[in-house]
């Protein structure tokens, strides 16, 4: 495959006594999703940490393609109230170049957080603070985005409208993904690979071979033996604003213009 | 009225350290470095007797041991098990124990330590001028160069990081920034004061602005004023200037937290 983002080559990480990960390698290349999932304590956001640089690995490499431009989504940030920020400083902080508001503008819009553009950072809600914080690791124009459970606390439409963007994003502009989530059928729906986490991999392929893995069973099995979450195909042929009003615009397409 | 040198002097002085502490200062308030800056402060008395005691400039002493406590409590952060409000207390107490009992070794030179824990506005020379002046301009240029990137890691280290930023340079070249102010505002303002110039105007300023910049000049606008009114209180009821200038700060703060809110931000 070309256009290799970034690879592993088995990443070990133990404190103390306890191993946190053992053995992970993964590739991950432009125009694709990976997503990460597992149980809570499994180390995924250990394992994106150690891929940021944000924290080192025991034994294993870590490869970045040279220059490779990175967006990143923590799974929460807490911004001290004493720092008066508005969000579109905030946002614009990831960029020590000037850019153009109208950038910035399109950005909040894509992600569905333009209303809050004006208001303080600390007073929007947490769904508010994710679609921002997407905003931010979008803004820099990143070949790799590096979301961590990116939907957390935002409302059901608009985590589909959120894997949606991403996906257009993936499709259009070729970026690469990797994702830490917990919607499974999202998941399923969006991921051109899966990678089962659980200190280990447990299993790694494509959704549907994950999925009837018995690694991946034993782990999710009573969830996903359940008919109600079925693979995600409900089609929007509109989008909501968050605050409610249907919004015609289509990112995809606008972004073409 | 002729306005006396030293009077001059002093004011000049008083400028330098609002300026220097409030443009530092915020950044101590939003990264939730209160007792960081105390800490260093602490310290700097056994700069203080160090450099006495080993003949060389008070002042280069002050520097190296506040550096060095700097770098210290940064690496203590590094190692999260350490990182606690426990260890800086215990490195600030026993340092200025530290530098206390050091003093009793000079021999020869009595130590005014009245001066070096509470500071003397009014006894400051042309010489102390000079370097208030100089680290001034110093701290201030640097602050400037540094401030975009400062901004970004005080308000999440994580992004900063991958966003580029040279986390761990800026920081350090922030603290070491402190260093500098606490010692060449030590004369001044003592180092059981510097610290409240470090936190009240910050504190005061944070009601009234609404972006990161507005927030530092309004601490150094905030710190001017108490200078000026701690330096009148001192002129005309005689009470210790360094003292009143942060009483001053003190009323502000909380006249300005008595202001009905007329923006939130």
């Amino acid at each position: 495959m070309p256009n290799k983002l970034l690879s592993l080559h088995h990443i070990c990480l133990s404190l103390g006594q306890r191993d946190i990960l053992r053995d992970i390698s993964l590739e991950l290349h432009a125009s694709s999703i990976l997503t990460v999932i597992g149980p809570n304590g499994a180390g995924k956001s250990t394992l994106i940490r150690i891929l940021l640089g944000l924290q080192q690995a025991s034994s294993g490499i870590v490869w970045l393609r040279d220059k490779l431009s990175i967006g990143y989504v923590p799974q929460k940030l807490t911004i001290n109230a004493q720092i008066p920020l508005s969000v579109r400083r905030f946002v614009s902080l990831a960029r020590a170049k000037s850019f153009k508001q109208h950038t910035l503008e399109n950005i909040m819009d894509s992600v569905g957080a333009l209303h809050v553009l004006d208001q303080p950072v600390h007073s929007i809600s947490g769904g508010e603070l994710q679609r921002v914080l997407l905003a931010r690791a979008l803004l820099n124009e990143p070949e790799l985005l590096v979301l961590d459970e990116p939907a957390q606390g935002v409302d059901i439409n608009g985590q589909a409208e959120m894997y949606r963007l991403i996906d257009c994003l993936v499709k259009e502009r070729g970026f690469g993904v990797l994702m830490v989530s917990h919607d499974l059928h999202l998941v399923m729906a969006k991921a051109d690979q899966v990678l089962c986490l659980n200190q280990h991999i447990c299993c790694h392929g494509k959704p549907e071979a994950v999925s009837q893995h018995p690694e991946y069973l034993k782990l999710f099995g009573n969830i996903a033996a359940t008919r109600d979450i079925a693979i995600y195909t409900h089609d929007h042929d509109h989008q909501h604003g968050l605050d409610g009003n249907v919004c015609s615009l289509k990112n995809c397409e606008r972004r073409k213009a | 009225m002729i306005i006396d040198d030293f009077i001059l002097r002093a004011l000049i002085a008083g400028l330098c350290v609002a300026v220097m502490t409030g443009g530092l200062g915020v950044f101590i308030l939003w990264r939730r470095m209160v007792y960081f800056g105390d800490t260093i402060s602490h310290a700097s008395l056994l700069g203080v007797s160090l450099g006495f005691l080993l003949g060389v400039s008070i002042n280069i002493g002050i520097i190296v041991i506040s550096l060095l406590v700097a770098l210290l409590m940064v690496y203590m952060q590094r190692k999260r098990s350490l990182g606690n409000d426990t260890m800086l207390g215990i490195l600030a107490h026993s340092a200025l124990s530290l530098g206390l009992i050091t003093m009793g070794f000079i021999e020869g030179v009595q130590i005014d330590l009245n001066a070096w824990l509470f500071g003397d506005i009014l006894a400051v020379s042309y010489t102390d001028l000079v370097f208030l002046l100089l680290a001034t301009v110093v701290v201030c240029g640097i602050l400037g160069v540094i401030w975009q990137p400062l901004l970004s890691l005080t308000v999440d280290e994580d992004l900063a990081c991958v966003e580029g930023v040279k986390v761990t340079q800026v920081g350090l070249l922030y603290t070491a920034l402190i260093a500098l102010t606490v010692a060449v505002t030590m004369k001044v303002i003592g180092a059981l004061l510097i610290s409240s110039m470090l936190i009240i105007p910050a504190a005061a300023a944070r009601r009234l602005v609404t972006t990161p910049e507005r927030m530092a000049l309004m601490a150094i606008v905030i710190g001017i004023m108490a200078v000026l009114g701690g330096m009148l209180l001192s002129w005309f009821w005689d009470t210790p200037a360094g003292p009143s200038i942060v009483m001053v700060a003190t009323t502000l703060f909380i006249v300005i937290h008595f202001i009905p809110p007329f923006q939130t931000g």
